[in-house]
């Protein structure tokens, strides 16, 4: 399974389909597929990258960023896709920036903070440990470790659980089936119509958001789901302005383990809700992060698969944590390794 | 039992801007339909809003007008409701914080009967911006129902008074306040039928004297003043009726019938959608700095009280004829424009508000199709004041001159209007007269004043019109040693 929802996407440029792709992160689903497959993926800062013309899942947290082998081809798509685009009013208006600028800057002196909240329970054994190794690498190129702390990170994910359902209960309005996408075939009047174009069209964990997002809107809920959330994603900002007075990156994890099967979590929503841990603060604080290759860890049925080490940088310092991945991804070749095409035992 | 009616208002203007509030599509009224959708008015997926600033100054300015705080930062929110005329499933407006708090204006409600007219204040609980929907046509297609989205995304501005009206005669004399005022300051084009200026009204009824309001129903969409004085009329009786029965009033959104007259329930309140309000993550909180303000007062009309006190210190006119030239833009600017030209100005006014208005009713047009412009009135009034024309001969001449018979002057001199002002001419006929009226003079030296009247008449007519009324007046006087 390569992860999502960018899977499409981290599938073909993993396959090395393509050179890079380009995809949309919400909550992780650029970071998780690149973690999980094997590539380097970058979520910009919030408004770093035009919205127009992305289908909009929650629209406070989307954003579009590259996928592809190394640093320094992110680097190159960063130069094309970032800018200001007035179609777009969260888009930010401010100069032109070349990401390939300080790929080649030393590390010595980096401040690398840790987060304690994320190497605590729940994370795999076998994917804390080529974190580990990434970050003894990382103090051979020069760089200091600093211990630091997020303490609202396990609110991050009932956090992203009302905030992003909310808004895409709204932004999934329009696919009613009156202008464009499916219609059902036969029905009595409107309000039916409206009713078997969605109860066909979408998926159960798309219509499950839609109605947690439905009710935490509802009059009576908002302020304790709705408002009280938009109180804890500041705090979880806040959690990230403090640690940046420490350190200049922040490293961990991108997911808690390595791919999983396909269908595997399916009937256990909050368990693959628990995939997004370590990704979703950034999203909330509109901070930018990316998932770099480290390595691998072995699987219980005995099979090898990528880990990725996540960098969170400051708001804008995108350029620096290219730089960050790019010095690592000169002296380490995780990056470089392809997957195993080979067909899967007993498919034809 | 004595009941008392509470009204408040709520109305929803269309702004005039070239594009919509959040996309580039022309607002233009009556194009085919849906040929003025854009990629955002249709809803695609991936399209986004941008707001337009001309909509926002609009809003800034209804504010200046009507002295209300302007919010330094508002935020736009969705209203999500599915509806096939709602592309997105959500209408983009403002909720917790509008963009125009607490204002006022001050209206004229007119005599009634034995009631005298007065002016009273109404406040202005706040005014917000947001989009229009489109529409579903109904019977263009047999069996049926067309959506036309050109309307959709069409820059509104919701304005919403306190319940501070007591009558139907307030609600329609603040309604006409609120429909001339924001085409006065050029925020809305006031075409009721293109529903450019629509009136929600919420009434509700309570013993006269307690404090604690009714349970009130909106009557929706109102598009034309008659129909609002007569659904409240109906909908007052309605309610009280309802109450004096034993009945209770429910919560209730009715819609009026021109046809029957009456109002209907369409939905009541156990029905209405929850609207689940939350700010629009596509849009950036609204901010208006005081640069803002200043930038769009320095391009504000002179405002309808303002001018109404410089009509009364200027001008010496009467608060009654200020308010009455000052009641529509036009108007006010036509009288200007007659004043400019050389006319004094309490004979324009006089002119302006009597034969100019009730030609204009009578014909129903509008000033600007008014065949007299303001310089040719100008000159028919200096003809007056310069003795050349009485009165009554202007009246002719203004009568000529409304029938495109020509300019003032030509058309003195083809009717042979001009007064008499020569005294040898006008003792001459004053003597005729005397000699011809004996009796009457007689009457008069007896002691009764009326017959001076009449004589005096006697002179008008044998001069046929022409001779000044004042110096007959004179001459008389004098011939008779009154």
């Amino acid at each position: 399974m390569p992860g999502g929802s960018s899977g499409g996407s981290a599938a073909a440029v993993a396959a090395r389909l393509c050179a890079a792709a380009t995809g949309t992160d919400t909550g992780g689903s650029i970071r998780q597929p690149a973690s999980l497959c094997g590539f380097t993926g970058l979520k910009p800062t919030y408004g770093v990258v035009s919205r127009y013309g992305m289908i909009a899942f929650a629209s406070s947290l989307d954003q579009a960023g590259p996928m592809a082998k190394s640093a320094e081809d992110c680097a190159l798509m960063m130069n094309v896709m970032a800018g200001f685009d007035e179609r777009d009013s969260t888009s930010l208006n401010r100069d032109k920036e070349d990401y390939t600028r300080d790929l080649n800057k030393p590390l010595q002196g980096l401040k690398i903070g840790l987060p304690k909240e994320f190497f605590a329970e729940g994370l795999d054994t076998g994917v804390g440990k080529v974190i580990e190794d990434a970050i003894a690498e990382y103090k051979k190129l020069g760089a200091e470790i600093v211990d630091i702390s997020l303490p609202n990170t396990g609110l991050s994910i009932p956090v992203y659980y009302v905030l992003a359902p909310a808004e895409a209960s709204s932004n999934l309005s329009r696919y009613d089936g009156v202008r464009y996408g499916h219609r059902t075939a036969e029905y009595t009047d409107l309000m039916d119509m409206y009713c078997k174009s969605r109860a066909e069209g979408f998926g159960a964990e798309v219509k499950r958001r839609i109605l947690i997002g439905t009710y935490v809107l509802s009059a009576g809920y908002y302020d304790a789901y709705y408002l009280k959330a938009q109180q804890i994603r500041r705090l979880i900002a806040q959690d990230f302005e403090e640690a940046f007075k420490k350190c200049d990156v922040i490293m961990g994890p991108a997911a808690p383990s390595t791919a999983f099967k396909a269908g595997e979590k399916v009937d256990d929503p909050v368990a693959m809700y628990l995939q997004d841990i370590y990704t979703i603060s950034t999203n909330l604080a509109g901070l930018p992060g990316m998932s770099v290759p480290a390595g691998f860890s072995t699987s219980a049925d005995g099979k090898a698969l990528p880990v990725g080490l996540q960098i969170i940088g400051n708001y804008f310092d995108e350029a620096r944590m290219l730089n960050v991945a790019h010095q690592y991804q000169q002296v380490t070749d995780w990056h470089a390794q392809a997957p195993n095409l080979d067909k899967p035992e007993g498919t034809a | 039992m004595e009941w008392e009616v509470v009204i408040g208002l709520e109305t929803h203007t269309q702004l005039k801007t070239n594009t919509k509030i959040f996309s580039g599509a022309s607002t233009t009224y009556g194009a085919e339909p849906n040929t003025q959708a854009c990629e955002v008015s249709i809803a695609l997926p991936g399209v986004l809003p941008v707001l337009n600033k001309e909509a926002v100054n609009c809003a800034i300015k209804f504010g200046l007008a009507v002295h209300a705080e302007i919010a330094p930062r508002s935020v736009f929110a969705r209203k999500n409701y599915f509806y096939p005329d709602l592309p997105k499933g959500y209408q983009i407006s403002q909720y917790e914080l509008p963009v125009v708090g607490k204002g006022a204006v001050t209206i004229q409600v007119p005599a009634v009967g034995k009631n005298a007219a007065y002016e009273k204040v109404i406040n202005i609980t706040r005014a917000h911006l947001e989009e229009d929907a489109g529409k579903s046509v109904h019977g263009a297609v047999e069996g049926m129902s067309g959506i036309d989205l050109n309307r959709a995304g069409t820059p509104l501005l919701e304005i919403v008074t306190e319940p501070d009206m007591r009558s139907a005669a307030e609600a329609v004399a603040y309604a006409k306040k609120l429909h001339e005022l924001v085409q006065w300051i050029g925020i809305c084009d006031g075409n009721m039928q293109e529903g450019s200026f629509r009136c929600d009204v919420n009434v509700s009824v309570r013993p006269k004297g307690t404090e604690k309001l009714g349970t009130r129903r909106e009557i929706k969409n109102l598009n034309s003043f008659k129909f609002m004085q007569q659904a409240i009329e109906y909908e007052t009786r309605w309610q009280i009726e309802t109450l004096e029965d034993g009945g209770t009033i429910q919560q209730a959104t009715v819609l009026f019938n021109p046809d029957t007259g009456e109002t209907r329930a369409m939905r009541s309140k156990e029905e209405a959608n929850d609207y689940r309000y939350f700010p629009d993550p596509d849009l950036l909180p609204l901010e208006i700095t005081e640069a803002d303000k200043a930038r769009v007062q320095a391009e504000m009309p002179e405002l309808p009280e303002a001018m109404k006190a410089r009509f009364e210190n200027q001008f010496g006119l009467t608060s009654y004829d200020a308010a009455s030239l000052t009641a529509n833009r036009a108007l006010a600017d036509y009288f200007v424009a007659v004043v400019n030209a050389g006319a004094e100005a309490k004979p324009a006014a006089n002119w302006v508000m009597g034969a100019i208005s009730a030609k204009l009713n009578a014909e129903e047009k509008t000033l600007a199709a008014s065949p007299v412009a303001a310089e040719s009135l100008a000159a028919l009034i200096k003809r007056i004041t310069d003795n050349t024309i009485s009165n009554n001969a202007a009246k002719q001449v203004f009568e000529a001159m409304w029938n495109g018979e020509g300019e003032v002057d030509a058309i003195i001199e083809a009717k042979g209007l001009k007064q008499v002002s020569d005294t040898g001419a006008i003792e001459a006929i004053i003597d005729e007269v005397l000699a011809a009226n004996a009796a009457m003079v007689e009457e008069f030296k007896a002691g009764k004043e009326k017959a001076f009247n009449a004589l005096v008449g006697q002179a008008m007519k044998a001069s046929k019109g022409k001779a000044n009324p004042a110096q007959v007046n004179e001459v008389l006087k004098n011939k008779l040693g009154a």
